[in-house]
């Protein structure tokens, strides 16, 4: 471990917890655009932010420890899985310790915990919110870590690091297996971030909701950090993407001459993926609630045929 | 002067077991001294017999010959890594079990709790039995000693007609899996007569009668596990048992299962056909996934940790099958890595379930109900035991950085190891099976959130919840004593994969230690750094660091207070604690999605019915496919052989006479 690659992780780290909101700001502006509306402007998120830390947190009377902590390792889990996907350098001194399956691992850590928050305070929506949560969660694990298996047998490693730079060297052809894979994966992305067609993130209608009926008993510091962690998480899902199927400009090993280029290629790529995020939600309807687990079976048969075809091709 | 053999002490701890188990008995008069004394004399046998059994580990194969047993039959003990490693399990996993015990057993009267403590220690003596066992006599002795003390623990409360019935399905269904293992045996000592398993291993028997030894161990063995379609007992003996004894029979009996199963397939038999893996893999995930689906609809909270037991072991029995596919071909190093899995998840999930176990033993104890509907909100009344229990629950919903993630990542590599076999199809279908694999994985994270939402989160749903109290000292002392596994099982890996390296090597003659380690203790790299590596201990440590970290930022940035007020709740006035999702609410998504797997029943009252009555039920339907028709077979058999019995002697005579002559003919016949 060298002092070069424990910089990189540094600047990673830092770029994403600061830079999360920023990109959920431009998805909700790209959305406003598409909608005919004019937006609040890409820097809504750290108004919001700002507002809510400034806030007097109110607990209900019936919240344990459990509830306080949750936001808080939700956080955190989210910073982490964000920072461990080598999207602008390949040389992560703390990626070895998280492989994919790792990955999806602490993803579920957090999912459980803000489950079980939203089950503390006992109230009708908490749980019902845990309930689909969980559900969502259980259909989409499978085809997350489909996906990623897809990727390990292309690359024989279900580690990033080498999956990137395996994927990174191939040519630009088209895999028929990635492609699968591919689309899978934006199902996966949109199910996972509380998108549409699964989830709303703009809703209040309560028997619509999923996500945020976990969370209305979080109020001021605590919703800041899950909104946070919100953001970090679909950034972290939109790294995932771009390592996996469009890999190319990164900077491999510790280069920091390729830096500028990397970077200049990172924030391209995720306003092209903002901005299709944004395209999908408007272009689709949200689906009733037990239609999500066809569609998530769609995804989870559609990562399964990546990997078959990826056998049946031998490429 | 010999110096003291691993065998020698553990053969003493099992005499001072079963010493303890008759101490219990005498002091029937003074229960107060069996809780305070002789359960925890047995905790401290049981960390004997670990220490022991974790010096064989590595040590020399150790024999011994007792004089005991039929003649020309003596009882023949060995202790080799495979059977330190169940061994050390047993005894790790009871010394909980036991402290725990003293603790629960408190409030039971003398005469039912001396011969609790008399079964009680026999069962564990026999366990440890089962393992030492060198020949299909003591073998048997020591599994009928297993299966007869567990059932007389599992009817302890044999007043109430469910209880005995329980158990009596339980026996049952031990039974019939023990003739298929007496058969089994029969079959591989090959017409020698002799039963020692030396003899065994050296018998060679053609491909038809060692895959019908293979098929007759894994029935005999899985009806012990809970395997689909033998897991009927489980659901409902689990229930029936105290606490105690259900952590006993789920973290460690089961082993004894697995435990048969590798000892006949890999040391007696030796694993000849590739298929034997492809159906232990295929029957594995099957049990799995029913497993899971049905404890996700599960209203009773043991019911529900007894299918999740099922699920586990259709984990480990898949380990299992991926292990015998991957040694047929000649693929050692792969085969030491599910192998490592399998033992691995097996010691997880003997520290885990023993664990939840223990925990709802607690729930029981202080709220007097079993069922989740009934629950609710006592992470405010028994702070400890929930955050024991929470520990418990993480690990088996397989969530990094605990053990049961550990485990499942181990087998999970396996699973993507497998495009290298020369075999065209199964390369390919292995990685697909995986899906099965993590399918069930990630709904076991759906039950757990249900197992402990329910009990421990929201509003209590029963006034008398508030009288609930927290876990005296035995029992949070046993209870941590798991938990603390849960968590160093979890963090480091490497270690235990250097011990579990003694039983690979000497099952599949591979170890994964090696390539285990390369990168130091901290990172866990089963085949090579490039290809996957995991480190518990550093993910644990930037976490923590992370929570600490946003802790202190918004602490000092911005000094904000914090009140408590009503619930929000979307602005609801009226919020009882009836609102909140019940046990079969939470279920329901479930129940839906799965919906052709389950038999449902529903009672639904018409509109204008005055008094409405609501009835659901979720039933097995192996139940009315399998069971029923054999249960109804059997009668119809029997009334037919009885129409047989008149009660004349002269008709008896004419059997008897009519039998000698076909006997008679059928001689001449052969002759």
């Amino acid at each position: 471990m060298n002092l070069s690659a424990i910089l990189y992780q540094l600047l990673q780290d830092t770029l994403v917890v600061l830079a999360a909101p920023l990109l959920l700001g431009w998805v909700n502006q790209c959305r406003a655009w598409l909608q005919n509306r004019s937006g609040a402007g890409v820097l809504q998120p750290y108004r919001v932010l700002v507002k809510l830390f400034r806030k007097d947190a109110v607990l209900a009377h019936n919240a344990s420890y459990l509830f306080r902590f949750a936001p808080y390792l939700r956080f955190a889990c989210m910073w982490l899985a964000a920072a461990l996907v080598p999207v602008l350098a390949t040389d992560l001194p703390l990626s070895p310790a998280v492989d994919v399956i790792a990955l999806v691992g602490i993803f579920a850590l957090a999912r459980v915990f803000i489950s079980l928050a939203a089950m503390d305070v006992g109230t009708a929506f908490g749980s019902l919110g845990a309930r689909r949560e969980m559900l969502v969660g259980f259909l989409a694990e499978p085809a997350l870590l489909m996906v990623f298996f897809t990727a390990s047998t292309i690359s024989q490693s279900t580690s990033l690091i080498t999956i990137v730079e395996t994927l990174a060297h191939k040519q630009f052809l088209l895999y028929p297996s990635l492609a699968f894979a591919a689309v899978a994966f934006v199902m996966v992305l949109l199910a996972e971030n509380a998108r549409i067609p699964v989830d709303n993130p703009s809703t209040h209608l309560e028997l619509t909701m999923i996500h945020e009926a976990m969370i209305l008993e979080y109020s001021a510091r605590h919703l800041a950090l899950i909104e946070w962690g919100g953001a970090l998480k679909l950034l972290a899902y939109f790294s995932i993407g771009i390592a996996l199927f469009i890999p190319w400009g990164i900077a491999e090993g510790g280069d920091w001459g390729g830096l500028p280029l990397a970077v200049a290629a990172l924030l391209a790529k995720l306003a092209a993926c903002g901005f299709g995020l944004a395209l999908l939600e408007t272009i689709s309807a949200k689906l009733r609630l037990f239609r999500v687990p066809e569609f998530m079976g769609t995804a989870f048969l559609l990562a399964v045929l990546g990997m078959l075809t990826h056998f049946l091709l031998g490429s | 002067m010999q110096s003291v053999l691993p065998i020698d002490l553990v053969s003493i701890a099992i005499l001072c077991w079963l010493a303890l188990g008759f101490l219990g008995l005498a002091l029937q008069r003074k229960p107060q001294l069996i809780t305070a004394f002789v359960f925890p004399a047995g905790a401290a046998v049981a960390l004997l017999l670990a220490a022991a059994a974790l010096g064989a580990l590595s040590g020399p194969d150790s024999v011994a010959v007792l004089p005991l047993g039929l003649p020309d039959l003596p009882f023949h003990l060995r202790l080799d890594p495979l059977s330190a490693f169940f061994l050390l399990l047993l005894g790790a996993v009871s010394l909980g079990i036991s402290f725990y015990s003293a603790g629960y057993f408190r409030t039971m009267e003398g005469g039912t709790l001396g011969l609790l403590c008399l079964e009680y220690h026999v069962f564990l003596a026999s366990m440890a039995l089962v393992f030492l066992a060198d020949d299909a006599y003591l073998f048997m002795v020591a599994w009928e000693t297993m299966a007869l003390s567990s059932y007389f623990l599992v009817t302890t409360d044999h007043k109430v007609p469910e209880i005995r019935r329980a158990g009596f399905l339980y026996l049952l269904v031990a039974h019939v899996g023990a003739i298929a293992i007496l058969m089994c045996f029969g079959v591989m000592q090959g017409g020698h007569g002799d039963y020692s398993f030396a003899t065994m291993r050296h018998a060679h028997l053609t491909p038809f009668w060692a895959s019908a030894t293979f098929l007759l161990a894994l029935f005999g063995f899985g009806a012990k596990a809970g395997v689909l379609p033998l897991h009927i007992w489980l659901p409902e003996a689990h229930p029936a048992a105290p606490s105690p004894v259900s952590a006993l029979m789920s973290g460690v009996m089961l082993k004894t299962a697995i435990y048969g199963i590798l000892r006949v397939s890999f040391d007696l038999l030796g694993v000849q056909l590739w298929w034997w893996g492809t159906v232990a893999l295929a029957l594995g995930l099957a049990t799995a996934l029913f497993g899971v689906m049905f404890a996700a609809v599960q209203a009773d909270m043991k019911r529900l940790l007894a299918y999740s037991s099922i699920e586990n072991i259709g984990i480990i029995l898949a380990g299992i099958g991926l292990t015998i596919t991957f040694h047929t071909f000649g693929k050692d190093a792969i085969a030491a890595l599910s192998l490592t899995a399998t033992l691995y998840h097996a010691l997880n999930h003997a520290f885990m379930k023993g664990l939840l176990f223990l925990g709802t033993g607690s729930v029981f104890h202080a709220t007097g109900e079993r069922s989740l509907g009934k629950l609710g909100g006592l992470i405010h009344r028994m702070p400890i035991v929930s955050i024991l229990v929470l520990v418990g629950t993480l690990a088996i919903a397989g969530l990094p950085p605990l053990n049961g993630f550990v485990s499942e990542w181990l087998l999970l590599q396996a699973f993507l190891l497998s495009p290298g076999l020369p075999h065209p199809y199964l390369n390919m279908l292995i990685p697909v099976a995986a899906a099965a694999l993590i399918l069930a994985a990630a709904l076991a994270a759906y039950v757990m959130v249900k197992f402990y939402g329910v009990i421990f989160l929201g509003q209590p749903r029963e006034e008398k919840l508030h009288e609930a109290h927290d876990a005296g000292l035995w029992e949070r002392l046993g209870l941590t004593w798991l938990a603390l596994g849960c968590v160093l099982l979890g963090l480091f890996p490497v270690f235990v994969i250097l011990h579990i390296d003694f039983v690979t090597q000497g099952l599949i003659g591979q170890r994964l230690g090696t390539s285990a380690a390369r990168t130091g203790w901290l990172l866990l790299t089963p085949i090579h750094p490039e290809r996957a590596s995991y480190g518990p201990l550093i993910l644990f440590l930037i976490i923590i660091t992370g929570v600490v970290f946003t802790l202190f930022a918004v602490k000092k940035l911005f000094h904000v207070r914090l009140r408590r007020g009503p619930a929000w709740d979307c602005g609801f006035p009226e919020q009882t604690s009836r609102m909140q999702d019940s046990a079969d609410g939470f279920g329901q998504p479930i129940r839906q999605i799965f919906e052709i797997f389950f038999g449902i029943v529903r009672e639904v009252p018409s509109p204008f019915d005055k008094h409405p009555h609501y009835h659901g039920e979720t039933r097995d339907r192996l139940w009315d496919v399998l069971y029923l028709p054999i249960a109804r077979a059997a009668e119809k058999i029997s009334v037919l052989i009885g129409k047989l019995q008149h009660g004349r002697i002269h008709l008896y005579l004419m059997y008897s006479f009519l039998t000698l002559l076909a006997l008679l003919a059928l001689l001449a016949f052969i002759r």
